[in-house]
């Protein structure tokens, strides 16, 4: 097989040919700013306005509450730090989870240095929040309640409509970061409690570099950044229109074949998890086996490094992911797996792949056979291979 | 990332292996930090290494270091061997990048501690050879917070 095999879709996606046409005409003839008077820049306003729309359908609520930022991390920087400035009043205290994404985990860091008190949660085997553990942690100066809708490592789905439900009990704020489950499962802000969401195009076939948040109406956050009157005077700076469209556009057709998507990837991924569980020794499937992303399957195989492996996948022309040190540039394996209750030596053996619509049976079928061949490979050549057969002789 | 060689001695690695009833064999590294290298020699009367093999968990650079370890003291003496650097493993591989220089450092340190064992077990001295620091990561200091 001479073609590349694209298994990395949670670290990124291409960009559909739709997206790309619908994005091409506003570099070009309609590149007008959006806050002009003339002809371009109102084109560029209906455009974006559409976009707008098509977002706030796609979670059950109104445009005026979508707020496009340049990706996930800003939005998340945002939704934080601006709620932790508005509500400090009410108290300092924010509860988040030990298994979310760096640019939750690294705010909520920073916001300690800054007389903020945050509880990390644990999760279970699976990565799931407990949810006992969170009613535990609420004080009375609790602001923020901040969990993931889906894991980006381990696929797992968390219990975003119970937490919410917790959080509007107590009266505290509910955000969550939904760059991973945007576009892969369904999501209405209402129904679930949440007041603040988390988003990027470049998750589901759109462009990089845009993103939006979503913030409830009436909740009280200040700009992140400050400059112009743009998204309603909360974020400063010309609009990305050819961003927003593309961004618009992805969300249409991800909306549009999400059902069925989600049918054909399901089937794949537990067809890839059952294969590798039954022909490759001494793996393991990480992350909820059921409430997991369709796409998503993350495996740890004994005895080796993750690295390695992708190495050597990727001079078979395929492309996937690991939680290995190696691949963090720290010396600390993946601190999901870590939370997950994984010892450090099996953290360092993980390989997440993450299939994409185009994803075929034969594909899935050949990075099996190489995965049985590279693990074996690396095994003879491993040192705790060689001390685990002398010990089982 | 990598250079060709580093690459080229990732995917063809030499003397991968066990060799029994070895001269000396030493550990270095853990599985926390994930790195784990293995170092087997076969020292003949004259103190020359006529073979060695090694067995690596680790990265593409832990075991590309590790085989150009390899190729590096086959043939030398042990007095020779000693002075196989990690700078040395690192030149030999047309350089590593920054992150990965610490697996040329369990380089050094698997070949030393292979030394050591063999010292031991013939009950000699080997000049200018320390007792081996068997988890190089606790040298290391933490990166610095960025934030």
């Amino acid at each position: 097989m001479n073609e590349l095999i694209y298994l990395d879709n949670a670290a990124t996606t291409a960009a559909r040919p739709e997206v790309v046409e619908a994005m091409l005409p506003y570099f070009t003839e309609n590149f007008g700013n959006a806050s002009a008077i003339y002809g371009i820049g109102a084109k560029s306003k209906a455009a974006m306005e559409h976009s707008r729309e098509t977002i706030a359908n796609a979670l059950g609520t109104n445009a005026k509450d979508i707020y496009f930022t340049a990706g996930g991390s800003e939005s998340d920087n945002w939704a934080l730090k601006a709620a932790a400035e508005a509500y400090r009043e009410k108290g300092n205290h924010i509860i988040t989870s030990k298994i979310e994404h760096h640019a939750i985990l690294h705010t909520c860091q920073y916001l300690e240095k800054h007389g903020y008190e945050v509880t990390y949660l644990d999760v279970d085997e699976n990565g799931v929040v407990k949810l006992d553990e969170l009613k535990k942690a609420i004080r009375p100066t609790t602001i923020l309640i901040s969990v993931m809708f889906a894991n980006n490592e381990i696929g797992t789905i968390e219990p975003v409509k119970e937490i919410g439900a917790i959080a509007k009990e107590h009266g505290i704020l509910f955000h969550t970061d939904a760059v991973q489950a945007f576009g892969q499962v369904p999501i209405n802000v209402d129904d679930m409690n949440i007041d603040m969401l988390s988003a990027s195009g470049h998750k589901l076939n759109g462009p990089k570099g845009i993103g939006f948040l979503y913030i409830r109406k009436g909740l009280k956050l200040r700009s992140f950044i400050h400059g112009g009157a743009q998204e309603r005077n909360r974020r400063a700076g010309t609009e990305n229109i050819p961003g927003i469209v593309g961004f618009g556009k992805a969300v249409e057709i991800a909306l549009r074949t999400m059902e069925e998507r989600t049918k054909k990837e399901t089937q794949l991924r537990d067809y890839l998890i059952d294969r590798v569980l039954q022909e490759v020794p001494y793996s393991r499937v990480n992350g909820h086996r059921t409430d997991r992303l369709p796409n998503n399957a993350n495996f740890c195989f004994q005895f080796i490094e993750g690295e390695s492996l992708l190495i050597m996948l990727d001079q078979n022309g395929i492309c996937g992911s690991s939680g290995s040190a190696c691949t963090s540039g720290s010396l600390d394996p993946s601190h999901v797996l870590l939370a997950i209750g994984l010892p450090h030596e099996i953290a360092h053996g993980s390989l997440r792949l993450t299939l994409g619509e185009d994803t075929t049976l034969e594909q899935i079928d050949f990075v099996v056979d190489k995965i049985k061949e590279i693990v074996a490979r690396l095994r003879s050549m491993s040192p705790l291979y060689e001390d685990f057969i002398k010990n089982k002789q | 990332m990598y250079s060709e060689k580093v690459m080229d001695h990732f995917s063809n690695p030499r003397n991968v292996g066990e060799i029994e009833n070895a001269s000396g064999v030493g550990t270095v590294g853990n599985a926390k930090c994930g790195d784990i290298m293995r170092m087997y020699l076969d020292i003949d009367d004259n103190g020359v290494i006529q073979d060695c093999k090694f067995k690596t968990f680790g990265c593409g650079a832990a075991v590309a270091t590790s085989s150009m370890a390899t190729e590096l003291v086959k043939g030398k003496t042990v007095q020779q061997a000693l002075e196989v650097t990690n700078k040395a493993v690192m030149e030999a591989l047309d350089g590593l990048p920054p992150v990965k220089v610490h697996c040329s450092l369990l380089a050094e340190e698997a070949i030393h501690a292979a030394l050591w064992d063999y010292a031991e077990k013939h009950h000699i001295k080997i000049e200018g050879l320390e007792k081996p620091v068997n988890d190089i990561s606790e040298k290391e200091e933490a990166p610095e917070e960025d934030y």
